[in-house]
């Protein structure tokens, strides 16, 4: 199963280190993983993605928990919570299809935030899918460069995750 | 008044209380020795291996309890520590290693002796720490104390770069400690411990196996007194052993894959398990598909993580062993669910049964001397109230299958990793702990040589230490696997340029003795016992012994090899 989990952790240097050691020491699998200070400058908030059978998951919140600078962490997926991720993607623009990119673009409510004679550079934030979507119909031109910020996740309403 | 950071970590080390710290200096340490060259209060054993230090202060919180404290500069000073470090890890022993570091403008630059101490160690500690700001560095050692020896405890680096440890600032040494992301449990969820109580008074056959956990949260008296409460048999891990006294007729002896039959058996037959502080290893299961097959299992651990991590487990509770015992007897005692001894006759007279296999049980008439003989010789002329170290192999084995413990931090040994060449040096750890007790260093001719060295940091503190070593010619534990499993081919197994353990201890400056027949062992451990000198006894033992039982790869708790003559005797028991 595909789980997003949340983390607060002390803004220490290693710290995203003993969180990617763990991954790698005890063969879970990291999909992705974000993470940038919070609003408090003592505190990083880390988002990461992974997936595992139950047992699995379950021993990847108690190790996570375990680590002495994780202050504290939550499954957004056990509950509502909203995913996003930030995407940059460089295409080919010209001819037909530079029209076409453009329509695309606003379709999928993304900017356009470079232009050159030959080459669109362009923002894209959504879930996960919306972007995959994005991609896919990007095919009727040639794709130059993806770049793709993993995932930020927050609790729907109420659900919070801080100190 | 300012000091130095230096300064700073030695009236640390004493405010926290520390006797002994064992180390080895260099060139980033420098500054912290001149410190304690200055004053009395901590006292610096000079180990001639920074492997040593380490095992010499796990020896030593393991016997008393204690952190161990490590000093060592930095590099190679820090890289020979792993191995010390790790298996301080796997057994969850509290220490603190404090590492130099270089200069923090030379940190990156591959400096001489630099090593990324952090991040080498990351994954053998519980936590680590650098300091780059001398005002940091008090309340840094604070935490590194408070995290080793708190919760289920582990080691802690603490590494210093060099200009840290000149650097001054005011020195306050933290009274009190409170981290935000990090506060272990100790009390257990009282529904959960009421559930688990009535489920034991209703078991038919109980079983309770108790771990290292018992040790580490000093609760070996309320394990005893909910053990014998309840009357079910009990078994201690490896690392457990001592916690339940040996001589209690409840105790059924160790498990695992070298465990009494009547302990695996009943293993595999129980009806309803507590696991007290233990954590279901490897060499304790078995094979996980065989293991427990008829159990309800209750497993209580400080570590959340430690439950239903390779079995599931029915009852969890998280809290300190100590505690949820207290509140297991408490609850009996205040009218709660009571134990039947009617519900359980059968399964003692079945036990009973498996019992009377003697499945410890070798050949005493032999004229070659045998291991097992050395070790109840040990145990019956130091009234089992010895500390008994050991290193890794088949000697292990013996010693923990026939030193009767009948209290906790005796045995000394390291379970998790398995480290050949822990035995001495832990030794000499204990023997500065408990100057005036028997301490023995149970070894093998290969474990020996991994530490030899540390024979002389014994004779420059006077440590008497009985080493006895059980001189097979063979690294035995791995003689026997390929005899079993590899059809006797002996691969590297033998080695053939052993020195004369006599005259090598007597170049160290010990008494040296070599022991070749069976009518020897009393007298030569007699005298040793005796001496007020270290004693290196190199027994030399029967080549072909091998430890029984034996649990094999993919085998479970009831598929034990036995020894031959055990063997046909448990089978007529079977059928009888
Ligand atoms: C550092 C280290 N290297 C290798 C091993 C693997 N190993 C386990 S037991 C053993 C043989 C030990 O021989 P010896 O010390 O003579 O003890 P014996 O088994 O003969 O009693 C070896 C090599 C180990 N446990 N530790």
């Amino acid at each position: 199963m595909r789980r997003v989990i949340s983390i607060l952790l002390e803004n220490e240097a290693g710290a995203l280190s003993r969180v990617a050691g763990l991954f790698s020491a005890r063969g879970y699998n990291i999909e992705s993983l974000t993470v940038a200070p919070t609003d408090d400058p003592t505190l990083s908030r880390m988002t990461l993605v992974t997936s595992g059978s139950d047992a699995i998951l379950e021993q990847i919140t108690k190790q996570l928990n375990k680590l002495v600078d994780v202050v504290k962490l939550m499954d957004l997926t056990d509950g509502g919570h909203i995913q996003r991720e930030l995407m940059l993607v460089k295409v080919q623009a010209v001819g037909a299809s530079r029209e076409e990119v453009k329509r695309l673009v606003d379709i999928f409510r993304g900017h356009i935030i470079d232009v050159t004679e030959s080459v669109y550079t362009i923002e894209m934030t959504g879930d996960s899918e919306k972007l995959d979507a994005f991609l896919e119909a990007l095919q009727v031109t040639e794709i130059i460069e993806v770049v793709r910020s993993g995932i930020s996740g927050i609790g729907r309403g109420e659900r919070a995750l801080h100190v | 008044m300012e000091l130095t950071g230096a300064d700073i970590i030695v009236r640390c080390l004493r405010d926290e209380g520390i006797e002994y710290i064992f180390g080895y200096p260099g060139g980033a340490a420098l500054h912290i020795y001149d410190a304690l060259y200055k004053q009395e209060d901590v006292k610096h054993v000079l180990v001639r291996h920074e492997q040593g230090a380490t095992h010499a202060a796990d020896g030593y919180a393991r016997a008393t309890g204690k952190p161990g404290v490590v000093l060592v500069t930095s590099g190679p000073g820090v890289t020979n520590t792993i191995t010390g470090i790790a298996t301080a890890y796997m057994d969850s022993i509290p220490m603190v290693v404090i590492s130099a570091q270089v200069p923090t403008h030379l940190i990156g630059d591959d400096a001489f002796q630099e090593v990324d101490a952090v991040g080498i160690t990351r994954p053998c500690v519980k936590h680590n720490f650098l300091v780059k700001d001398v005002r940091d560095l008090a309340s840094t050692i604070k935490k590194a104390f408070y995290i080793a020896a708190s919760g289920r405890p582990g080691p802690v680096v603490v590494d210093v770069p060099k200009d840290v440890t000149a650097n001054k600032t005011e020195y306050i040494y933290p009274q009190n400690l409170v981290m935000r992301s990090y506060s272990p449990v100790t009390k257990g969820h009282p529904k959960q411990i009421r559930r688990a109580v009535g489920l034991l008074c209703e078991a038919k056959r109980p079983m309770i196996y108790s771990g290292g956990g018992i040790v580490l949260s000093e609760s070996s008296d309320k394990l005893t007194e909910f053990v014998r409460l309840m009357g079910f048999p009990c078994t201690n891990t490896l690392m457990g052993l001592g916690a339940f006294p040996a001589s209690d007729p409840l105790f059924v002896g160790m498990l695992g894959m070298h465990g009494t039959y009547e302990a695996n058996m009943a293993m595999h037959e129980c009806d309803v398990l507590l696991a007290l502080g233990a954590r279901f290893d490897d060499r304790i299961t078995g094979e996980l598909k065989k293991f427990c097959p008829h159990a309800t299992i209750i497993h209580v651990d400080i570590d959340p993580s430690s439950i239903g991590k390779n079995v599931p487990v029915e009852i969890p509770i998280v809290g300190d062993a100590g505690v949820v015992l207290q509140d297991m007897i408490r609850t009996v005692k205040n009218g709660g669910p009571q134990p039947n001894p009617d519900n359980i006759a059968d399964w003692w007279k079945q036990i009973e049964v498996w019992r009377s296999v003697d499945s410890l049980s070798f050949d005493r008439d032999s004229d070659l001397i045998k291991p097992q003989l050395v070790i109840e010789k040990l145990c019956e002329l130091t009234g089992g109230d010895a500390f008994v170290t050991s290193d890794v192999g088949q000697h292990q084995m013996w010693a923990a299958q026939h030193y009767k413990f009948d209290v906790p931090r005796r045995w000394i040994n390291s379970g998790g990793l398995g480290t050949m060449g822990f035995g001495l040096p832990a030794a000499m750890g204990v023997q500065l702990a408990h100057p005036d007790s028997t301490v023995a260093c149970v070894t093998g001719e290969a474990s020996i040589i991994m530490c030899i060295q540390e024979l002389s940091t014994c004779k420059q503190y006077d440590l008497p230490i009985k080493v006895i070593n059980l001189n097979n010619r063979y690294m035995g534990m791995v003689r026997q696997w390929q005899e079993f499993f590899y059809d006797r081919r002996y691969s590297h197994s033998y080695m053939d340029a052993l020195p004369d353990f006599v005259a090598l201890a007597e170049s160290f400056g010990h008494l040296g003795v070599r022991v070749e027949k069976p009518g020897d062992v009393d007298g030569a451990l007699r005298d040793a016992l005796k001496s007020d000198r270290l004693v290196f006894m190199d027994f030399i033992t029967d080549q072909t012994e091998n430890v029984y039982p034996m649990i094999a790869a993919g085998k479970g708790h009831h598929e034990m090899h036995l020894n031959p003559g055990t063997g046909e005797k448990a089978q007529e028991r079977e059928l009888a």
